[in-house]
């Protein structure tokens, strides 16, 4: 048959017939553990420690979700991951008019500090690490967590875990902002400035690529847009005084695992050999942990199929084991039900026994780094490097990640991406099997999970509850004093936030406070 | 025709609204989109203002069971009722039956091609004209 068109990885890099040798530069490559770490973070990678298996999990109220956590643990998961509802994330309470329809829906619902610590009950907070979606009211949730923790007399210190707070990419993709950018970025800069000082085992943002690529971008934009956006916090710690050694450390990521297998393996090879470079000469770091690109993995949402959902076991599987071969700190496996719905407990089993099918039967984690010196992953990796450089350098051009994005850019550039593929599939020149091709009839209903829909007027009576019955004057003083500190450039406002967690305010208060601050963020219409 | 995209509630999963509304766009149709976080109300006047035939929504985090009826009600109230509403998103097939009795005249799940889009409102919206 003749070819139509350019054969091409699934981002678009074009692909020889067959690559051709290429003497492997000990400079580029490394050893694993050592600088520019292309082979990974760690000397002896999963042979020292398996990746950390950390499904995403919540939904409903604390209680619900508690049950869920436990599950996971028992079922053998080694870390915790903890999915808000959006009027959480958001800085609405349960019963707030906009959180209607919404509350215990794509997450847990927490309103105050009586959730909370019902969520995280019985759970050895000092030996598991808990990972947390939450950005733009991060620091609320992070003081709540550390509330939770004083109160059973475990010092923040003690405390290991990963908040996401990584805005940026919540007005490139996902959505949950709040305030404007600049306010914004002092936020997450406060929680960067209060964790390297009171909680040093606790990572205080994973910079995000996941979601950008979910919206439709491609590997290299994904490594593009998520280490300018890694640039940008940096010089905003920077800027705030703080020693790039003191908390680069603690930098984290988060990166998407697609279905071009070779080619994801090449992008995060590419993205931790360009962090290292970085850190190192952009900003000058000298601790080599400052120039480690340690990251956490999902498998891909969008590449999740509603038809013939069975399949979706198999496309997690090819990309848990990108994320594996690519050397990952930590790993979500997704549910194969989740083009439908929220996992089910059964769904949830299989995506985690996934992860140790390939841990402890496939013999890929035995050795770091196995596919280094295939000619075809070498060349992939060069090219992503150089490309995703490329649009680096676009992006300083223009400023840096926050003006690229406050100018809509980033988005554009997400957006193209996104309707070249939905073209691709249209004409058919991208087979996704079930969908545009091999498709089958009548197939029969998944069987789903059901948010009880009496749940949201139970959370909303629950906060009123929680309002009634602390010392008002407590509350209000510690949200004046949010408020005023929030005028302050110059203050912490971490320190603010836990008083007024302590005090029972609200997650809908403590946002409101900085709404008055602040203001509201409106985006600039995409289309 | 004239067509509104629209993003009910808090979700911020925007690729599917965008994705429509350019197709849509390319397909010679006039695509408003709201941009994120509308309520019911704020859907419906627009609606009404734009002058639009259709109104499509997008939700992916399993609030439509609320917001598509809601948005439907809105329109309703606001004297629009003929506006022809579809949906698409994270929606399970058994809620499909609810959504439509509740007035949203189709739903468009992951995977549909945008063409059968295209092609549905062609008909739907043709034949009322």
């Amino acid at each position: 048959m003749a070819e139509t068109h350019e054969i091409t990885t699934a981002s678009g890099l074009a692909v020889p017939p067959c690559a051709e040798p290429r003497p492997v530069d000990p400079g580029r490559l490394g050893q694993p553990g050592q600088y520019p770490f292309t082979r990974g973070v760690y000397p002896t990678m999963y042979r020292g420690r398996l990746w950390t298996m950390r499904q995403y999990a919540g939904f409903g109220d604390a209680d619900e979700s508690n049950r869920r956590y436990k599950y996971l643990l028992e079922q053998g998961q080694t870390g915790l991951s903890v999915a808000f509802d959006l009027p959480t994330q958001i800085g609405y309470d349960s019963d707030h008019a906009m959180a209607q329809g919404e509350v215990g829906r794509v997450g847990v619902a927490i309103d105050s500090l009586d959730d909370m610590s019902r969520l995280l009950d019985g759970l050895p907070l000092d030996k598991v690490s808990i990972s947390m979606t939450i950005n733009a009211t991060a620091a609320t949730l992070l003081a709540l967590t550390v509330a939770v923790a004083e109160a059973r007399g475990i010092p923040s210190a003690a405390l290991s875990g990963t908040l996401q707070n990584d805005i940026l990419k919540e007005y490139a993709a996902r959505g949950t902002y709040i305030y404007p950018p600049a306010p914004s970025m002092r936020l997450c800069t406060d929680v960067i400035a209060w964790c390297s000082e009171h909680a040093p085992r606790w990572n205080p943002i994973s910079i995000s690529g996941y979601h950008m690529r979910e919206a439709g971008c491609t590997a290299v934009q994904e490594v593009a847009f998520t280490l300018a956006d890694g640039i940008a916090y940096v010089e905003a710690a920077l800027g705030r005084g703080l020693a790039v050694d003191s908390f680069a450390p603690r930098l984290s990521f988060f990166f998407n695992a697609q279905m071009d297998v070779l080619e994801e393996v090449a992008k995060y090879r590419a993205a931790r050999r360009m962090w290292a470079r970085i850190m190192r000469e952009r900003f000058g770091a000298k601790d080599p942990r400052s120039m480690m690109l340690r990251f956490h993995v999902q498998t891909a949402g969008s590449a999740l199929t509603a038809q013939q959902v069975d399949n979706n076991v198999v496309r997690v599987a090819l990309q848990a084991l990108a994320a594996v071969l690519g050397g990952c700190q930590s790993l979500h496996t997704n549910a194969k039900d989740e083009a439908l719905a929220l996992p089910t407990e059964e769904s949830v089993r299989v995506a985690l026994r996934t992860q140790q099918i390939i841990a402890h039967e496939s013999g890929v984690a035995l050795s770091a780094d196995p596919l280094a010196g295939s000619f075809y992953l070498e060349d992939l990796t060069d090219r992503i490097e150089a490309e995703a450089q490329a649009l680096i350098a676009r992006v300083d051009s223009l400023g840096g990640a926050v003006e690229a994005i406050a100018h809509g850019v980033v988005q554009r550039e997400i957006q193209e991406s996104a309707y070249r593929i939905q073209r691709q599939i249209e004409a058919g020149e991208r087979v996704v099997v079930g969908v545009n091709a091999y498709q089958a009839e009548g197939e029969p209903p998944a069987d789903i999970l059901r948010i009880d829909p009496a749940l949201e007027r139970r959370q909303a009576e629950r906060v009123g509850q929680v309002r009634a019955r602390r010392n008002p004057a407590a509350a209000g003083t510690a949200l004046r004093a949010l408020e005023q500190a929030a005028a302050d450039p110059a203050a912490n406002l971490m320190p603010f936030v836990l008083d007024a967690v302590r005090a029972l305010a609200t997650v809908g208060e403590i946002a409101d406070a900085l709404r008055r601050a602040f203001g509201e963020y409106t985006a600039p219409s995409p289309f | 025709m004239r067509v509104l995209i629209a993003k009910p509630g808090l979700d911020g999963h925007d690729r599917g609204a965008l994705v429509v509304a350019r197709a849509l766009r390319d397909a010679g149709m006039e695509v408003i989109y709201t941009g994120l976080r509308q309520t019911p109300a704020q859907i419906a006047q627009a609606a009404v203002q734009e002058d639009v035939d259709v109104v499509g929504l997008s939700s992916l985090s399993g609030a439509h069971r609320t917001l598509f009826p809601a948005v439907v009600a809105a329109l309703r109230d606001a004297g629009a009722g003929e506006i022809l509403v579809i949906g698409g998103g994270v929606i399970p097939a058994e809620d499909i039956p609810g959504l439509r009795a509740a007035g949203v005249a189709a739903v468009f799940g992951p995977g549909t091609p945008t063409a059968d889009i295209v092609a549905f409102l062609s008909r739907e919206v043709g034949a009322k004209r």
